[in-house]
């Protein structure tokens, strides 16, 4: 909300300078974003004299005038105002200057002659309202100073965002009271005379006129009404256009203004309608009822839903209740009776219908946070006497005041000694009670430590003592409550595991080179199409964002793929083209509708490109999947996972990798995760041209699969002695099974340690469909040196057993 | 005789010692090994020394002579191979083989910086659904349908009841309604508003704070505010708090703190103010307290909460706040 000072300084005397001002209403909790200089623009208008004229050779409305522009300069400007004379002192704008609505000089020829700037009238300047001629100024300015320094004119707005919770400071008056509050002294609004005088005041009766009949009190609690006959409607005196500038508002016609006016000065919504389009002269306030079609003043038709309030005439809605007035019976110029609406309306109502129709006026932004319900009818006769004033109308000699929902008034008790333990302070009842006074909140003191207080009807935000904790904080100020510490009993939790496994997943992560990457949650809808998902599979079970940001945000992610790949583009893009990514994050499974999906925290891994950096050391080798199955195996390893075995990973379940280059990680049944190469087709999806290598890993299932405990083993005292086997087998045969086979037979030998896979060879001399594999088992006794005979015997018996099993070959 | 030979080896040894350039060694080699050299001369006068000493004393000088001669030989080969231009060895300045580390994300790195000092001084962490109900993130919070705070936050709807979570003040309830005071929890998230420009991204990561027991006040939610300002950014950076508005929080603060920029003289970043607002934060509203069935009268607390890419913009100086999450790696690795 915009508050000028100026204006501000017809409630409460203001001693502050603009900036130590917006210091204080900031911290008084009314946040000033910004101060503005109303009247900047005139420093660049410069007080000149009129020191020759001459008639214009080609045109007779127009002077040549010789200007002296201070500082020993003298300019030629052609001038088309009536009062041009010589010797006379004019404001005067040189090329370059910007007048109000954003019209620059420039240096021009007018009808041949040259003109060099313009001289000003008041309305130019919008400083008065004469457009009669240029604006005559005082003799004894000196020619060159600014306009602003010789009018002394200054005013300074300030920029207020106002929190939800303070509708009352949607207004000067409310404003003006907070800065009473931190005066020193503290000193009280004055304000307005909100009774109507017996000045331009008939002898009617509203009551001949119009009638307000409230049907749905719940929704209306109040309607006032006033009226006046014979007014005059065209455009408001400059003071009242000034006022309204100076808040932003745009000036209307003198009834609207009033209006806006006094909607500005004390935060109570007013309507005025033309009483001669209203049927019978009835104003119905009631629920529309049905679903109808209504054109609001601005033009829009809107489409309303049953539960809307309306105001309504004896035949036809006139007016979105609270929220905007209709075409049909808005205020024109050839308006002679009106009506005056000063309303309370449900907050919630008068939101809900802003809401659905996108319509935010000053009204409805003040309604739905909620006016003064006490105060309709100090707006309601300021505005009707300030109209009568201004557009020559009479006032009824009454008003309407249909108040069928009496609004409780709001009484806390407050403990003191309670409000003192919350705040951590120590102050005495009675201080409390100078300080809520201050805001007008009447307090009586009951007890020792009890504060009857009476809420004042604007502070709707006040309803219990908690409330009045907020106000004597802010008003003893925030910052002069001390710091204290808590004393905190010294039973700490266990960290959540899911924490510190998270954690340490992330460290390995980094330290395997990988940079962790954190893409949204949001994701194309798209995207399971992209991964060649299957429609059973449960990664299309996506959850649609009703309001997304675009088309490309439109479903939370099943999976953390679409997103690597999506930040692997904008490295490429970037002519990086070796990117080692991981993310850990949740994908999101729909589940029942209004229901809160499957949240599952997944880590994934992305490697493209090359296998090490460019360096002296190696040649340049792009990554391939055992690259990424050493990361895996490294990474598990790492979290104390052993055990896992890979496994071939179905291409119905995992369509988005390539065919026969994907495995699934177990450890004995739970599925931990999969890898592998992501196949083509999915990488054109994604606009990208080079492979990529991915690993999702489930994080709760790796949590379920740590160890417990870690126990240390013993060292084995005796010298081991190692034995090799190599065999040559069907190439169809996986290693891994080989590698299984022989972990069983060796584990039947005590005296078997390990056994591991150190070569494997395919190609000539073996034959096409033949593969050699070379195991090492390593032998040793935990409990002496063995001997050399035993241990061959033993491996010749392993080596049999193994032979047997695979049908194998022994190399030539 | 002028000098002895022990006394010429320790003069030219230490005269060795502090000669740094090739030059000067070879000068030196000259003064005491060349033709006119002073070990030379030594030698040569040899013959004028009583004939018992004579042996001796030749002896000892070719064998100085020799020692010199090495030392002086080596030194001018380590100055020399310092120059590149006589290897002995490997080419050490060759790049070693590359061992990269690789980073983690500004957001997790801050996001750890804070939960550490909460966890310090006491704290848990608490986590909470990405996606919530319109209940835990709204109603639960005294921000009841149809309430202008609505506006505050533009939600993401999944449904008229599913929201993602616009705050992380969602684990708030959810923590309390599992547990009796005491409480003192810390969460971080990622949060989501409707919203995106150069400062805003549609989704976003907070921390909340919560902690309830009997007796806590205003003047404590300052004192653990205070701690972490300054542990954060450091014990000079003074704080300010500003009353505001939070509908589960009553009284209500917004935290400024001295801009850590320009030390609160005005900059571009604090927009001249010369504070910058980084933590909401409050006394928990009974409302709130109401909805999990504590004791109003028994129990206080204050909650807080921030944004983490604020502080990690703030941090290191990073003006747009779309960097987090292009995943750029030249931006992922300077952290």
């Amino acid at each position: 909300m915009k508050v000028s000072l100026s204006w501000l300084k017809e409630y409460i005397s203001v001693d502050f300078s603009p900036d130590e001002l917006a210091e204080r209403l900031t911290m008084a909790g009314l946040e000033v974003e910004g101060i503005e200089s109303r009247f900047d623009y005139l420093e660049d208008i410069i007080v000149s004299r009129v020191e020759k004229t001459e008639k214009h050779p080609n045109a007779d409305n127009l002077t040549c005038c010789t200007v002296d522009v201070g500082d020993n300069n003298i300019v030629q400007i052609v001038c088309g105002a009536p009062n041009v004379r010589e010797g006379l002192l004019v404001p005067c704008a040189l090329p370059g200057t910007v007048l109000p609505g954003d019209f620059t000089i420039k240096k021009s020829k007018i009808r041949g002659e040259k003109s060099a700037g313009m001289l000003c009238s008041g309305k130019e300047l919008k400083i008065d309202s004469d457009a009669s001629g240029i604006m005559e100024l005082d003799k004894d300015l000196m020619p060159g100073t600014s306009l602003a320094q010789a009018l002394n004119l200054s005013d300074y707005v300030f920029e207020v965002d106002l929190t939800p919770n303070r509708p009352d400071c949607l207004s000067l008056i409310g404003v003006a009271r907070e800065i009473g509050a931190f005066c020193e002294p503290k000193a009280k609004v004055s304000y307005p005379d909100f009774e109507q005088s017996n000045k331009n005041q008939g002898l009617f009766s509203i009551n001949e006129y119009a009638k307000v009949e409230i049907i749905d009190p719940d929704l209306c609690p109040r309607y006032a009404g006033g009226f006046l006959l014979d007014v005059k409607v065209g455009p408001s005196p400059f003071w009242l256009q000034q006022k309204l500038e100076s808040v932003g508002l745009t000036p209307i016609n003198n009834i609207v203004d009033v209006t806006n006016f006094v909607l500005m000065e004390t935060g109570q919504p007013l309507h005025a309608f033309d009483y001669d389009f209203l049927a019978k002269g009835k104003i119905v306030v009631k629920r529309a009822g049905e679903t109808i079609d209504f054109t609001t003043l601005d033009g829009k038709e809107h489409k309303l839903e049953p539960d809307t309030l309306m105001i309504c005439d004896g035949e036809k809605s006139v007016a979105i209740a609270g929220v905007m007035g209709g075409e049909n019976s808005e205020i024109s110029e050839s308006t002679t009776k009106v009506l005056v609406e000063s309303a309370y309306f449900n907050p919630i109502s008068i939101r809900k219908t802003a809401k659905k129709t996108g319509i935010n006026t000053d009204a409805s932004h003040r309604f739905e946070r909620g006016i003064d319900p006490e105060g309709c009818i100090n707006a309601l006769n300021r505005a009707v006497e300030l109209m009568a004033e201004i557009s020559g109308g009479t006032k009824a000699k009454d008003i309407i005041d249909n108040y069928p929902l009496k609004q409780k008034p709001v009484k806390i008790d407050v403990n003191t000694d309670v409000l003192n333990t919350r705040l951590g302070t120590n102050l005495s009842i009675d201080s409390i009670k100078e300080l809520i006074e201050s805001v007008e909140f009447k307090a009586e003191k009951i007890k020792d430590n009890l504060l009857r207080v009476d809420v004042p009807s604007f502070r709707v935000d006040v309803t219990r003592p908690e409330d009045l904790s907020e106000e004597v904080a802010r008003l003893w100020g925030y910052n002069n409550i001390e710091v204290s510490f808590p004393s905190i009993s010294a039973q700490g939790e266990l960290l959540n595991p899911i924490i510190s496994l998270r954690s340490k997943a992330r460290d390995i992560m980094n330290g395997f080179g990988f940079s962790e990457a954190i893409n949204y949650d949001f994701t194309s809808p798209k995207s399971v199409d992209n991964l060649l998902l299957e429609q059973d599979d449960e990664r299309t079970r996506v959850e649609t964002i009703l309001n997304p940001i675009s088309e490309e945000m439109g479903v939370l992610r099943t999976s953390l793929v679409p997103g690597l790949l999506q930040s692997m583009k904008t490295n490429i893009s970037q002519q990086v083209d070796t990117i080692k990514l991981f993310e850990t994050g949740n994908i999101f499974l729909a589940t029942r509708k209004d229901s809160l999906p499957e949240e599952i925290e997944m880590i994934a891994g992305l490697w493209t490109g090359s296998r090490d950096t460019d360096s002296i050391h190696n040649k340049k080798a792009n990554c391939n999947f055992f690259d990424l199955k050493g990361v895996v195996q490294g990474f598990l390893e790492g979290l104390n996972i052993k055990d896992c075995v890979y496994e071939r990973a179905l291409e119905k379940e995992f369509p988005y990798y390539s065919k026969g280059y994907a495995a699934i990680v177990k450890k004995g049944e739970p599925v931990l995760g999969v890898l592998g190469q992501i196949k083509p087709e999915v990488i054109k999806n994604h606009n990208l041209k080079q492979t990529a290598f991915i690993f999702e890993i489930d994080i709760k299932v790796l949590l379920s699969l740590m160890p417990e405990k870690i126990t240390a083993e013993i060292l084995p005292k005796y010298p081991a002695i190692s034995q090799d086997i190599t065999i040559i087998i069907d190439s169809n045969i996986a290693a891994g099974s080989v590698s299984k086979e022989l972990d069983l037979l060796v584990q039947k030998e005590s005296l078997a340690e390990e056994t591991y896979l150190f070569d494997f060879f395919e190609g000539k001399p073996l034959a096409k469909d033949k593969k050699s594999l070379s195991f090492r088992i390593v032998y040793r006794s935990p409990s002496k040196t063995l001997k050399e005979k035993k241990v061959k015997a033993l491996h010749s018996k392993i080596c049999e057993s193994l032979i047997s099993k695979f049908n194998a070959d022994l190399p030539v | 005789m002028e000098k002895s030979i022990s006394e010429i080896e320790i003069e030219a040894l230490e005269r060795l010692d502090n000669t740094i350039e090739i030059e000067g060694i070879k000068e030196l080699s000259l003064h005491y090994l060349g033709r006119k050299g002073v070990l030379t001369k030594f030698l040569r006068n040899v013959s004028s020394l009583p004939e018992n000493e004579r042996p001796i004393a030749g002896k000892n000088a070719n064998i100085l002579k020799g020692k010199l001669d090495t030392a002086f030989n080596n030194a001018l080969k380590g100055l020399e191979s310092t120059k590149g231009d006589a290897l002995t060895g490997i080419d050490i300045t060759l790049p070693g083989r590359s061992c990269k580390r690789g980073s983690l994300h500004p957001i997790t790195q801050i996001s750890n910086e804070i939960t550490d000092i909460f966890l310090r001084m006491g704290f848990d962490i608490a986590q909470s659904p990405e996606v919530e109900t319109d209940f835990y993130n709204f109603e639960a919070l005294n921000i009841p349908k149809y309430h202008p705070a609505r506006d505050m936050q533009d939600t993401f709807y999944i449904s008229d009841n599913i929201v993602l979570r616009t705050h992380t003040s969602p684990s708030q309830p959810r923590t309390m309604e599992k547990t009796e005071p005491p409480v003192r929890i810390i969460s971080p998230g990622k949060v989501f508003r409707c919203d995106s420009d150069i400062t805003h991204t549609p989704m976003f990561h907070q921390v909340e704070g919560l902690m309830v027991d009997k007796g806590i006040s205003f003047g404590d939610l300052k004192g653990i505010l205070t701690t972490f300002v300054h542990q954060m950014f450091d014990k000079k950076t003074s704080l300010r708090f500003r009353p505001s508005f939070f509908p589960f929080t009553e009284p209500s603060a917004e935290v400024d703190i001295r801009c850590v920029i320009c030390r609160g003289k005005g900059c571009r970043v604090c927009s001249k103010t010369g504070w910058l607002e980084v933590l909401g934060s409050g006394m928990v509203h009974p409302a709130v307290f109401e909805k999990v069935g504590y004791d109003t009268e028994k129990y206080t607390g204050f909650a807080f909460g921030m944004g983490i890419e604020r502080i990690a913009m703030l941090k290191y100086g990073i003006d747009d706040i779309r960097k987090f999450f292009e995943n750029d790696i030249r931006f992922l690795r300077q952290f």
